[in-house]
């Protein structure tokens, strides 16, 4: 069961660096979005740093947004995902090696990236600590709150539109919890609740998306 | 082994076939033939588990295939109408991964002889994106060489081939029948494969 896991995460990484484009257009996306607010509302200290857990959070989802209407549509389209819908192994597992995939390619260089733009908005070493280590707990739930939205509205004519309209919503108490840790940080309150919830989120995320993303990828392939 | 029973298909409003029934045993080729959008492709589907029969029942060694999900799936090789190949990887990393991702050990040597077979030796370590229709279909159909499972259930694979890849995969199925397993295909050509018994079925 593992190796299949492992086997699609494989295949997954290795095409994600043959199209090194869509990869590297997230990351950008995600540094110009967070550069351009520190030039927009002017270098006032007190105000970026206020700014700065909900603006690099925000951008994060948006960036990760816009990697997820590609999650299934590549398989879908040349024939893979029937392929895949008939391993001798639950398809769930499938979908679980995909998502991690998905995390490795475009959650886990957003949070390490992170920490590098929070500097723009004059954040102190604890905060940009706590920034990196809410967005490495965080965006796993993303990843798997994104690929329900994906799988639902695979092969949905205008499905980019419709697939943001579904997920942004269900992502506000990710987005939360994330700012709220780096916020309890700069005030002094200590991120341990925050990133214990995002924590609780991440897991339920990433072990309960797979069967309704399953069910509804084998209702896409019907 | 494979049994359809009273099978219906319906898409949208339009009832494409209804009623068709058949048993296929070891050893034994269906040919599924009908006009474009006669639902051959449809039926394919449905005997793969990947679409519902609006009526109907298929049993594989007596069983409904629904129930058995996992273990059927483990006997199964469907060839769609899509390669399945990705086209950022080359033929020899498709064929790989195809057979990780069917939990399947291919080992490197068995995946090139495949391609070399297939007169894709020289192609091997080039993505496939480069790569002609015809040869595509090759990549696909190479999976077919160290392929198994009882059951082939092949869409069109003849589609874009010329005559001496034809010729080489209607060899590829004769042997897997010789074997004992069961295979189901559609083309629009001539059957040519050598099998003690080729059923066929007529959707109209």
């Amino acid at each position: 069961m593992l190796k299949l896991v492992l086997a699609i995460i494989r295949r997954d990484l290795r095409l994600a660096l043959r199209r090194r484009a869509d990869l590297v257009s997230a990351l950008f996306f995600f540094i110009i979005v967070v550069s351009l607010f520190p030039l927009g509302v002017g270098p006032e200290p007190e105000l970026l740093r206020k700014l700065a857990p909900g603006v690099l959070w925000v951008a994060a989802l948006l960036a990760t947004m816009l990697s997820l209407p590609r999650l299934f549509a590549d398989d879908h389209r040349d024939g893979t995902l029937e392929q895949l819908a008939l391993t001798p192994q639950p398809f769930a597992l499938v979908v679980l090696g995909k998502l991690l995939a998905h995390w490795l390619v475009s959650g886990l260089p957003l949070a390490l990236l992170a920490p590098v733009l929070g500097l723009q908005f004059g954040l102190s070493g604890d905060a940009l600590w706590v920034l990196c280590l809410s967005l490495l707990i965080g965006t796993p739930a993303l990843s798997g709150i994104g690929a329900i939205g994906a799988a639902l509205t695979l092969g949905v004519r205008g499905g980019g539109v419709l697939l943001s309209l579904l997920v942004l919503p269900l992502y506000i108490p990710v987005l939360i919890f994330g700012a709220g840790a780096v916020d309890a940080t700069l005030t002094g309150l200590g991120a341990q609740a925050h990133l214990s919830l995002l924590g609780a989120l991440a897991l339920g995320g990433v072990f309960f998306a797979p069967w309704p993303t399953a069910a509804a990828l084998r209702i896409a392939l019907e | 082994m494979l049994e359809a029973i009273d099978l219906e298909c319906v898409r949208g409003d339009c009832r494409l076939f209804a009623g068709v029934g058949f048993r296929l045993d070891e050893g034994e080729l269906l040919s599924v033939q009908g006009q474009n959008g006669s639902g051959k492709t449809s039926l394919l589907r449905m005997l793969c588990g990947l679409s519902p029969a609006a009526n109907g029942e298929i049993h594989w060694r007596g069983t409904p295939i629904a129930r058995l999900a996992e273990d059927y799936r483990r006997e199964l090789c469907y060839l769609g109408h899509h390669n399945a190949i990705k086209d950022e990887l080359t033929p020899l990393e498709n064929l790989l991964a195809s057979a990780a991702l069917a939990d399947e050990t291919l080992s490197e040597d068995d995946a090139l002889a495949a391609l070399e077979q297939l007169g894709l030796g020289t192609r091997a370590d080039l993505a496939c994106r480069y790569l002609s229709q015809g040869q595509k279909r090759r990549v696909a159909l190479a999976r077919l060489i160290h392929e198994k499972r009882a059951l082939w259930i092949l869409d069109e694979p003849y589609v874009a081939l010329d005559a001496a890849a034809i010729a080489l995969v209607a060899g590829l199925v004769g042997a897997h029948l010789q074997r004992g397993g069961l295979a189901v295909l559609t083309t629009h050509q001539a059957v040519d494969v050598a099998a003690s018994t080729i059923r066929e079925l007529r959707l109209d």
